[in-house]
């Protein structure tokens, strides 16, 4: 689906940075960020702090994609894991840099900068987090 | 509240149906229900439609006048309403024609469900089904709407010890009942090693774990229980009505296992008719991959979390079992044109109840369930019936 570029542009923070925030009532922590905490409610409200997620998690399950949109047909198979970041929000994304056979439920990953997608030839490309398997365990 | 019965029911051929468009398919299904219940274009009070995405598959909104004025009511006026929640579009549908009924504003109503989806290609057919899933958290990554429910199927492996056995034992079951049900997709039995070795479209799911698209119409009359019989000598007593939200993206859940959804769902309805999963004698689940009948039965209380996969070996969700799944053939095998999908469980529902669901009719049914999910389970819709 092409969207305008801007609908990109305005989640630039999350999806560069994995920046989420923290309810200051609860101190229960969101990514991505929430207007107000699903908990507190009107608590909450005006006291949501933004907050940098150290981008450190482990797979709590994941696919091989082997039917893919067109946006990622040349991708496939690749994996997309549910991965639990050690703050406790819990985000869906590509396992990149291993062996598709060596991902497994319970693997350490840490996010990492990459390339998502792009709108074809001359169109916008698009840029987000994956994970890769981290660093001392590889 | 007044109680509701469904007294009229109608459905299309469901499958690839390129010599029918988008109104004669809503048509002939609204037609069948409305000769079947008895009642005339006077006595009806609205419609109420589920569709999913016209507007991409079809190029059509505003459909809710369309199929008004496609079924000949325009010059009547007839209120009409579009109703959408994604996969779950059709029970939606029922149940705000319920309501309407329930609340005492309508005495009749006319539910319809549609989708239209072989009149795109079949990339442009699973981009827009994939719209159901979170765009902007879980699409935008590359996930996909099969990826969604394989992630969960995945997580069921590890934690219960459910086997790729299992999730293709419930295709080859709901294609057995399929091949007894005139309106099914796929009118015919596949085994077990076929189901196994399908082409994979997302780990650990394969072809035949996947619902097929689908063209179809599904339409219900629905009518105060105190007038039914004024219309109909069959009347169904709809007993329970159920609905819940959950988070749009799977992930953001307290459980990837349990569509929470479901279980507040099925406990509405449950209270509302005063009965428990034991007392339920058959039910149509949403099963658009096999993984999510065996979430469903499990989440229903049909049996234990965990033990969905192995309904199937244990002579429970089986046409002879002790509670048979998806006598239609479930989404699987009948088909998922997906804003029909929710009416076209009432109709099998009501099939069962009225004793006319011919070679695969179970014996002595007297409670039925259906059970629609939207999207991951983002939306579910329940009902119970009861025969009158």
């Amino acid at each position: 689906m092409k969207s305008n570029v801007a609908r990109f542009w305005r989640e630039i923070p999350q999806r560069y940075n994995l920046i989420g925030n923290k309810c200051d009532s609860c101190e229960r922590i969101f990514f991505p960020p929430r207007e107000s905490c699903p908990y507190c409610r009107r608590k909450s409200i005006g006291k949501m702090k933004d907050l940098k997620l150290n981008g450190k998690g482990e797979v709590i399950s994941y696919t091989i994609i082997h039917v893919a949109p067109e946006d990622f047909e040349k991708q496939v198979p690749y994996p997309v894991a549910v991965i639990k970041l050690d703050e406790g929000p819990k985000v869906t994304a590509q396992i990149v840099d291993c062996d598709i056979s060596n991902v497994k439920i319970g693997m350490k990953v840490e996010s990492t900068f990459r390339r998502i997608q792009e709108d074809g030839y001359i169109g916008a490309i698009y840029y987000g987090y994956k994970f890769k398997p981290l660093e001392e365990v590889k | 509240m007044r109680d509701v019965a469904v007294i009229g029911i109608g459905l299309t051929k469901f499958g690839e149906l390129w010599d029918k468009s988008f109104r004669q398919l809503i048509s002939e299904a609204g037609s069948k229900a409305i000769l079947d219940s008895g009642i005339s274009g006077a006595d009806i009070d609205a419609m109420y439609i589920g569709s999913m995405s016209s507007g991409r598959f079809v190029g059509q909104e505003h459909v809710g006048a369309l199929v008004a004025d496609a079924s000949g009511f325009s010059h009547m006026h007839i209120p009409a309403t579009r109703v959408e929640g994604a996969c779950a579009s059709g029970a939606l549908a029922v149940r705000e024609g319920y309501l309407s009924i329930a609340s005492g504003i309508n005495d009749v109503v006319v539910i319809g469900g549609i989708e239209k989806m072989n009149d795109v290609a079949g990339t442009t057919a699973t981009e827009t089904l994939q719209t159901a899933a979170d765009q902007e958290w879980e699409a935008f990554f590359g996930q996909t709407f099969p990826g969604i429910y394989a992630t969960i199927a995945t997580r069921h492996m590890h934690e219960y010890g459910t086997t790729k056995e299992d999730l293709a034992k419930v295709a080859v079951k709901n294609h057995a009942n399929g091949a007894l049900n005139p309106t099914a997709q796929y009118q015919r039995e596949i085994t077990l090693e076929k189901a196994l070795n399908a082409t994979m479209v997302a780990y650990p799911l394969g072809l035949f774990d996947c619902s097929p698209v689908t063209d179809g119409a599904a339409s219900v009359v629905l009518c105060a229980a105190e007038k039914a019989k004024q219309f109909s000598d069959k009347p169904v007593k709809i007993i329970g009505s159920g609905q819940a939200s959950d988070t749009l993206a799977l992930h953001a859940r307290r459980d990837i296992c349990t569509l929470d959804a479901t279980v507040y769902a099925g406990k509405m309805a449950y209270n509302q008719a005063k009965i428990q999963p034991n007392d339920i004698d058959f039910a149509e689940v949403h099963d658009c991959f096999t993984i999510a009948e065996i979430l469903a039965i499990e989440d229903l209380g049909f049996v234990k979390k965990g033990e969905g996969g192995k309904a199937i070996d244990n002579k429970i969700s089986t046409l002879d079992g002790s509670k048979p799944i998806n006598t239609s053939g479930g989404l699987k095998s009948k088909g998922h044109p997906v804003g029909a999908t929710g009416v076209a469980q009432i109709v099998e529902v009501a099939l069962q109840l009225r004793g006319e669901a011919d070679k695969r009719q179970v014996k002595d049914v007297k409670i039925g369930l259906a059970h629609n999910i939207g999207g991951s389970g983002a939306t579910c819709v329940v009902h119970i019936m009861e025969r009158m």
